[in-house]
């Protein structure tokens, strides 16, 4: 705007020239009137401006006073009639006078932008108390959940997560394992068997009845040093208030030239601090016995009953969580490794019980039940991945 | 394994409080389960002394007594008949609970005459079946706590009862002498000796015993001696209390002696009534099958080839080392006993209870291994026990077989115990707790004593030796990583890809469930399984029969049973094994999902609707390239009969690589489990999944042209069965080169089109990668577009 103003007074005054003489013996008076008729003009469109209603009484304002043919274009067309003296004085004036009313008309135009705006999203009123279309977020099961967590531990100290079948043959489950035929721990196991065809006289295969078969089974494939943990499901056939024929455990085992008790004790000390997300939650180690560990040892940690509460980490009771042991020399031997060369621990643990035990969630067999509300109560959402930096559960 | 503290006792000489032991008797592996304090009931009842008893004047039977309290003289009405004047009582003040018939004593008149409490009777108080009078002390003071009167005097009757968990591995501590050798061993006391004196045969057994060449495997020897002359019945009340604490009925004297040296020494004994053995002879041999008998349980048991008889001219009076058998079981008449100590192999004799299901003690102990070396003493501890209480005289020993030879050493390795606890017990220290244990040291060679069958090895001396210097004390030693620095990534493609199905079908709102892994035969048919290989030989029932084929039965038994519960739309899904066969590795991961209803209730903004194939087409694609499948692939046809023969279709990689399958669940699976409808599922193949093409994480370069892009619609009427992305292949090919997406964005069947026919309508954009494309070339293009649908389809462009 500027710029177009700057030219049309050079145009002006070059085609002025001669009529200098006449306009300067008129000068004087006119420039008198002048003055006094745009106070007149600036006075009337700048009212009109603030008394128009709408968008096209300010477009009829605008043409009537800025447009082409407005007054104020018809006024600098006399300035071409005037002497340089004169021109001098009514130009800026009169550009003066052009660009107030052209700002005044854009306020003017945003004012009414904006009433008519109010105006309509005054009318757009919703009742936003109404429910939302909704983006139904699912969950993840509590054994998923707790099996992310351990093996995030787990990995910050060295182990790796291995697997196996969950049909196995019965030697990876009983006799590698040190449990042979007439073991009263193989009665105790509740082994479920896979039937077998007639005339087939293999012993039949079981339904894993412990994640251990996995110990051997890698062992076999990868040997010493090695640290892993074996998270799955495993069968027992026993059904009651605190028994489901299926549940999960995790495996540990950790084999190296001198790796001790002392080690596992610290292990386990670390996952329940972290995993319970208690520091310095306490351990008790108990003389125990299972055939593929030697020495063995059950392991409780720390709690209290208040009000029929359970408490993990606080108060003098203890709540057996795990067994465990140094590896027996005939399953390192059964998994293809030196026991004299080498040693190392394992342990087990029920990652359901765990999990009842952290989340407070009280009946096991509700965990594969797929009842809607238990899924939605106890699931995770799929964002909850857990991890060591920013925690394992919010 | 129960006992009380003065059994305990008897065994081993300590001060040790009863915290003490059951601490020691946790950590040393002998896990307390809990402790009964039998004292606790009475601690209310206090002495009292008979001042003066006077008949009451409306009772002929009853004693107006009064008698000095701790809470001064009481008037206290008796009908006992030795209630009298200058005896010491036990009395329950007003207010006090008396066990015995379960009543809170009150103040009350007995025909018109107050009386303030009441003096006890031992059965009152629990403490035997004694009814015909009310306790007599013969010593203690007016206010003294009956519970520390008995604690003094009787501490039999009062003393706790511990009860502990016994794995499998100890069957020593199955006698009370077992459990003090481990006490004394960690140093709560000293281990009393307690040998037997042999006795000597006054004459010589009438009854013979033979074992057959064929069963010294399963019997190796066999102890016997005949008592005569004895007399039975109730046992001395010593032995009453100690069997009736540990929860054991007793029976008679005879039998009583069995059962207490079972839980003295873990050393079970048979008596049988010697006049009812038939030809004087016993013989242990294997059962032929078919053989009957009556046990001491009443029943009648059929027995199977192989099991350990004992027999005599009558047939079959016992099963070895499991139950003895009722007609030659010893009665309160017997006079002439025989008493039985002998070796039974735990194999057979756990393989007999199993087959017989009977669970004695006997076969407990025996199957998990007595002492072999224990019918030697056993059967002289008996003897001796039944002629002090029962008089009798006794016969010479009769033998068959021989003690097995259980002798065996293995050698301490006092560095390696150090290396494998983690903890430094001095050399010395393990000696003398294998030594204490019953361990005979010579040199390092450490020889194992008769009855501790587990110790097979030098890592069984480990375990002894950590379990006396108490695994309790260890302290946690860091476990140094297999490399040093930030942890390498720990999981397998596979699963990392469980992972990432899991988190996207739960983003994309399903919920995960875990099933079990076996169903039932006709759900398991259903979906292609259910066959003999996938069998159960023993399920739990007959819903749990069959290893999986799928996962979809289970998620569908599940949404059946939300929907019992009134929930009807919901979203389901699993990720597991399944199982194509009965061997190990005939098993493969699967990811389900399961849509079932609408896709939510139904709202103000109408957005609610029924689940339809393309919701779980969505969430297969979304899916599948979470766990990093890629975008092209084909949709087949032709999956099972389990999904809706129109509604399905096959994500694949060529027509053998198929990565998953979604549709509509067929109606006839549908009714079969008892779904309502409408059920949408998905069921994915993580495995198939190919590998990237490329290790490392460097992505190609992005590259985008400047030039407008430009996008063109086509309608083509097409044959109804033509299949809309054979449009879009051929619509792609037609010019690769400038030809960047083509996207199906109507379809319209039938109406004006005529019968068999359909319009599908399609956007091609086109990117110029060159030049501004003209309209020319866009002429151009287009042409070769509906010259490549004219030529894949026979389309032809809608008029």
């Amino acid at each position: 705007m500027e710029n177009f103003v700057v030219e049309e007074r050079s145009r002006v005054s070059g085609q002025a020239d001669g009529l200098r003489l006449v306009a300067v013996l008129v000068a004087g008076l006119d420039i008198l009137k002048d003055a006094c008729d745009m106070d007149d003009l600036k006075q009337k469109y700048l009212s009109q401006i603030a008394n128009a209603s709408d968008e096209a009484a300010l477009e009829d304002i605008r043409l009537g006073a800025v447009g082409k043919k407005g007054e104020v274009a018809l006024k600098m067309r006399e300035l071409g009639k005037m002497t340089p003296e004169e021109r001098q004085v009514a130009g800026p004036a009169l550009n003066a006078l052009k660009d107030e009313i052209n700002s005044a008309l854009a306020a003017k135009k945003a004012a009414l932008g904006d009433a008519a705006l109010d105006e309509r999203l005054r009318s757009e009123w919703l009742d936003v108390t109404l429910p939302s279309r909704g983006r139904p977020a699912g969950t993840l099961h509590p054994v998923s959940q707790v099996t992310e967590e351990l093996t995030a531990i787990f990995a910050e100290m060295g182990f790796s997560v291995a697997e196996g079948p969950r049909i196995d043959t019965d030697w990876y489950n009983f006799d590698a394992l040190n449990i042979p035929g007439h073991h009263p721990a193989r009665a105790e196991m509740d082994t479920f068997y896979m039937a077998r065809d007639e005339g087939d006289n293999r012993p039949p295969h079981v339904l894993r009845t412990h994640t251990s078969p996995v110990q051997i089974r890698t062992m076999e494939a990868e040997g010493a040093p090695l640290r892993i943990i074996c998270p799955g499901g495993v069968y027992r056939a026993d059904y009651d208030q605190t028994h489901t024929p299926m549940f999960h455990q995790v495996e540990g085992l950790a084999i190296d030239k001198d790796i001790s008790m002392a080690n596992l004790k610290w292990t386990l000390e670390e996952f329940f601090a972290a995993f319970f997300e208690i520091d310095g939650i306490k351990t008790r180690f108990r003389a125990s016995h299972f055939p593929f560990t030697e020495p063995s040892a059950e392991v409780d940690i720390q709690c209290s009953w208040v009000d029929g509460q359970l408490r993990i980490g606080e108060g003098d009771g203890w709540m057996e969580v795990l067994g465990s042991g140094m590896v027996h020399p005939k399953v390192l031997a059964a998994g293809g490794i030196d026991p004299d060369i080498w040693q190392g621990f394992a342990f087990g643990m029920g990652i359901d019980r765990i999990a009842m035990l952290k989340y407070g969630i009280p009946d096991l067999r509700a965990f594969f039940d797929s009842d809607l509300r238990w899924l939605r109560h106890y699931g995770f959402a799929s964002l909850d991945q857990p991890n060591l930096h920013g925690g394992l559960s919010r | 394994m129960k006992f009380t503290l003065s059994w305990l006792k008897e065994h081993l000489d300590t001060t040790a409080s009863v915290d003490e032991i059951t601490y020691a008797l946790t950590d040393l592996g002998l896990e307390v389960e809990g402790v009964e304090d039998r004292g606790a009931k009475l601690r209310a009842f206090t002495l009292g002394f008979v001042k003066s008893a006077e008949k009451h004047p409306d009772a002929d039977r009853l004693r107006v007594c009064q008698v000095e309290t701790d809470e001064g003289l009481q008037q206290i009405i008796c009908g006992a008949p030795n209630a009298r004047e200058g005896i010491t009582v036990v009395i329950a003040k007003p207010g006090v609970y008396v066990p015995g018939i379960d009543t809170t004593i009150g103040v009350g008149k007995i025909r018109g005459i107050e009386s303030f409490g009441m003096m006890a009777s031992e059965r009152e108080l629990e403490l035997s079946e004694e009814h015909d009078g009310i306790i007599e002390l013969p010593s203690g003071n007016v206010g003294d706590s009956f519970t520390d009167w008995l604690a003094e005097n009787d501490p039999s009757k009062v003393d706790p009862v511990i009860e502990i968990a016994i794995t499998p591995n100890r069957p020593d501590a199955l006698g009370v002498r077992g459990i003090a050798r481990d006490l004394a061993a960690r140093g709560l006391g000293k281990l009393k000796q307690r040998d037997v004196e042999a006795v000597d045969g006054s004459f010589s057994c009438p009854v013979s015993v033979s074992i057959d060449a064929d069963t010294l495997e399963q019997c190796p020897v066999f102890y016997g001696r005949m008592i005569r002359g004895v007399k039975n019945g109730p046992s001395p009340v010593w032995l009453q209390d100690k069997l009736r604490a540990i929860g054991l009925r007793p029976i008679s004297f005879l039998v009583d002696v069995t059962n207490f040296f079972t839980y003295d020494r873990n050393r079970p004994l048979h008596v049988f009534d010697a006049d009812k053995i038939g030809g004087d002879a016993l013989r242990v041999h294997r059962a032929v099958g078919g053989e009957t008998l009556v046990a001491l349980d009443d029943k009648e048991y059929t027995l199977t080839e192989g099991m350990t008889l004992i027999s005599d001219a009558n047939g079959v009076e016992s099963i070895g080392g499991v139950m003895g058998g009722l007609p030659s079981g010893v009665t309160d008449e017997t006079v002439n006993v025989f008493v039985e100590a002998a070796y039974f192999d735990p194999v057979r004799t756990a393989y007999t209870g199993r087959a017989l299901k009977i669970n004695s003690d006997a076969r407990y102990r025996f199957e998990r291994g007595i002492d072999p070396a224990s019918v030697v003493d056993g059967i002289e501890h008996a003897t001796r026990m039944i002629m002090e209480h029962a008089g009798g005289e006794a016969s010479d020993v009769v033998i068959a077989g021989k003690v097995p030879d259980t002798a065996r050493a293995y050698k301490l390795n006092a560095k390696r115990v150090i290396s494998l606890v983690g903890m430094d017990i001095p050399e010395a220290t393990q000696r003398q707790s294998l030594t204490a244990l019953g361990f005979r040291l010579e040199g390092d060679m450490a020889h194992v004593p008769s009855w501790r069958p587990d110790v097979q090895g030098e890592a069984d001396l480990v375990e002894e030796v950590a379990r006396i210097a108490s695994l309790t004390k260890l302290e946690g030693v860091p476990l140094p990583r297999l490399t040093a620095g930030v942890p390498r990534p720990v999981m397998s493609l596979v699963q990392r890809r469980e992972v990432a199905a899991r988190r996207t079908a739960a983003a994309l709102g399903y919920h995960e469930c875990v099933t079990y892994s076996f169903i039932d035969q006709p759900s398991a048919a259903l979906f292609g399984g259910g066959t003999d290989a996938t069998r159960l030989e023993n399920p739990i029932s007959n819903d749990m029969s069959h290893m999986r084929p799928s996962l979809l039965p289970a998620l569908l038994q599940a949404a059946a049973r939300n929907q019992a519960r009134g929930f009807a739309d919901m979203a389901l899904f699993e990720v597991g094994p399944v199982f194509t066969g009965g061997e190990p590795g005939e098993q493969h991961m699967q990811v389900s999902g399961l849509l079932v209803g609408r896709t939510g209730p139904k709202d103000v903004l109408g957005s609610a609707r029924d689940v339809d194939v393309f919701d779980v087409k969505a969430d297969a694609e979304a899916i599948l390239a979470a766990i990093g499948a890629p975008a092209k692939v084909q949709v087949m046809r032709g999956a099972d009969d389990t999904w809706h023969p129109g509604r399905h279709g096959k994500i694949c990689l060529g027509p053998k690589k198929v990565l998953g399958i979604f549709g509509e669940v067929h109606p006839k699976v549908l009714a079969a489990l008892d779904v309502k409808g409408p059920a949408m599922a998905f069921t994915l193949y993580p495995a198939e999944v190919p590998l990237k093409r490329k290790a490392g994480a460097t992505r190609p370069a992005l590259k985008v042209s400047d030039l407008q892009a430009v996008e063109r619609d086509f309608a083509f009427v097409v044959d109804a069965d033509v299949e809309a992305l054979t449009l879009v292949n051929a619509a792609m090919g037609a010019d690769k080169a400038l030809i960047d997406d083509v996207r199906v964005f109507d379809e319209f069947i039938g109406g004006s089109l005529g019968e068999g026919k359909k319009s599908l309508a399609l956007t091609v954009r086109l990117q110029p990668r060159d030049a501004t494309l003209k309209d020319a070339d866009i002429e151009a293009v287009s042409a070769k577009v509906v010259a490549s649908i004219a030529k894949a389809t026979g389309g032809v462009l809608r008029g």
